[in-house]
């Protein structure tokens, strides 16, 4: 197989595009998708700060690469979540790449570690207030993302979300019509109100398997094995279905999310921020802000504080 | 070739000559969800593999 840009031999081929390419013109497309995501949902611009959440994982890590390597101001955050060897084998790799691009780039990398905290990691923690680890997880993450964005005033924060994580949380939401989860699901979130950063996904335009590629050619060593608790996550079911799809009709994953991105951006986000402005105030204990008495992240520390001193 | 898998983790011994492609569907994987690479290269389903070669076949989904 040779490259369609310059007919060298190629590493890489992408059914979706019916296009084959060399390691270096591989690169290119990967940086040119990024770009054009950035541009076309207004993200941010080369003056901004960017706070990037990096887990260790490919998408994660290649997404701080990539805004580096285009002349971004990236900083990025990482959460220490305690799950045993996995995490300290995440932090790790964090931390080395970290070393390493800030040898050629000026960036920070903060981390924020569950156990300093809360006194044990997420998993006993999830088990103290009887929630599914992966809830407690999400609320953890989310509140420390938001947090040190705010607190170090980033204008914005990136996530690695990709094509193949969006399109197939959308095919679990369109399953069950969970409606009111889809005008959340779109590569750039406002900042709706005081208290919460701005969200974006430059990596939307990217499969798994062409960041995985990415990071494969530039040798970003990620973590490769999967965080335990994500064992027989829904997500997986779902992604493995579309692949499925994907393999018989290429471009199945991009046109399901592309389109029902091009219907979202018809409404606008005027209905996001005027029902977050309408519902939300600050939480009486961090600021943040919450549409219950007391915000998520603090009944569950608070809660975890309770079991903990009852024992 | 001595063939590593990552998805769970393992490792085989396959007879070659191989196409990735063949290769990949002998193992009933899809090629959406996998790279293969060969040393520490990335190599097209076109390419034939042969007794020589360490492969990793390395699963690109995560699920968090
Ligand atoms: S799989 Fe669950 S516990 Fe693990 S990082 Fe993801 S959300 Fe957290
Ligand atoms: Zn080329
Ligand atoms: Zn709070």
């Amino acid at each position: 197989m040779r490259c369609r840009v310059c007919r060298e031999s190629a590493v890489i081929n992408l059914p979706r595009h019916n296009i084959a390419f060399c390691k270096a013109c591989f690169c290119n497309f990967v940086h040119t998708q990024v770009t054009r995501g950035i541009k076309a949902q207004q993200m941010f611009t080369k003056d901004d700060r960017i706070l990037v959440a990096v887990s260790g994982g490919k998408d994660s890590l290649t997404l701080w690469e990539i805004l580096l390597s285009l002349g971004y101001r990236a900083d990025a955050v990482y959460v220490d979540l305690g799950i045993g060897d996995y995490s300290i084998r995440s932090r790790q790799k964090v931390q080395n790449f970290a070393d390493k691009v800030t040898q050629t780039h000026d960036a920070t990398l903060h981390i924020h570690t569950v156990r300093e905290e809360a006194g044990v990691g997420v998993k006993e923690l999830a088990n103290l207030v009887h929630r599914p680890t992966c809830s407690a997880c999400g609320t953890i993450k989310r509140y420390q993302f938001n947090h040190v964005a705010l607190e170090q005033n980033y204008d914005v924060m990136a996530t690695g979300h990709n094509l193949d994580d969006e399109a197939a949380r959308l095919l679990g939401n369109v399953l069950h019509w969970q409606t009111e989860y889809l005008e959340k699901q779109t590569p750039v979130l406002p900042a709706s109100i005081d208290g919460f950063a701005k969200k974006v996904k430059p990596l939307y335009r990217l499969t798994e398997r062409e960041i995985a590629a990415y990071a494969v050619i530039n040798r970003i060593d990620y973590i490769i094995e999967e965080c335990p608790m994500a064992k027989g996550s829904k997500m997986l079911m779902y992604k493995d279905a579309l692949n499925r799809l994907e393999t018989e009709s290429p471009g199945t994953k991009q046109s399901f999310y592309w389109k029902f991105l091009e219907q979202q951006a018809k409404k606008g986000t005027t209905t996001i921020v005027d029902r977050d402005r309408a519902q939300l105030h600050p939480c009486p204990t961090c600021g943040q802000p919450t549409s219950a008495e007391v915000c998520s992240y603090c009944k569950l520390l608070a809660k975890a504080k309770m079991a903990t001193s009852d024992c | 070739m001595i063939v590593h898998l990552t998805n769970p983790d393992s490792t085989i011994t396959i007879q070659g000559p191989k196409q990735v492609r063949q290769l990949l569907q002998d193992l009933n994987l899809i090629p959406e969800a996998n790279l293969v690479i060969r040393g520490d290269e990335l190599v097209t389903e076109d390419t034939f593999l042969d007794d020589l070669d360490t492969i990793e076949i390395r699963s690109v989904i995560s699920g968090g």
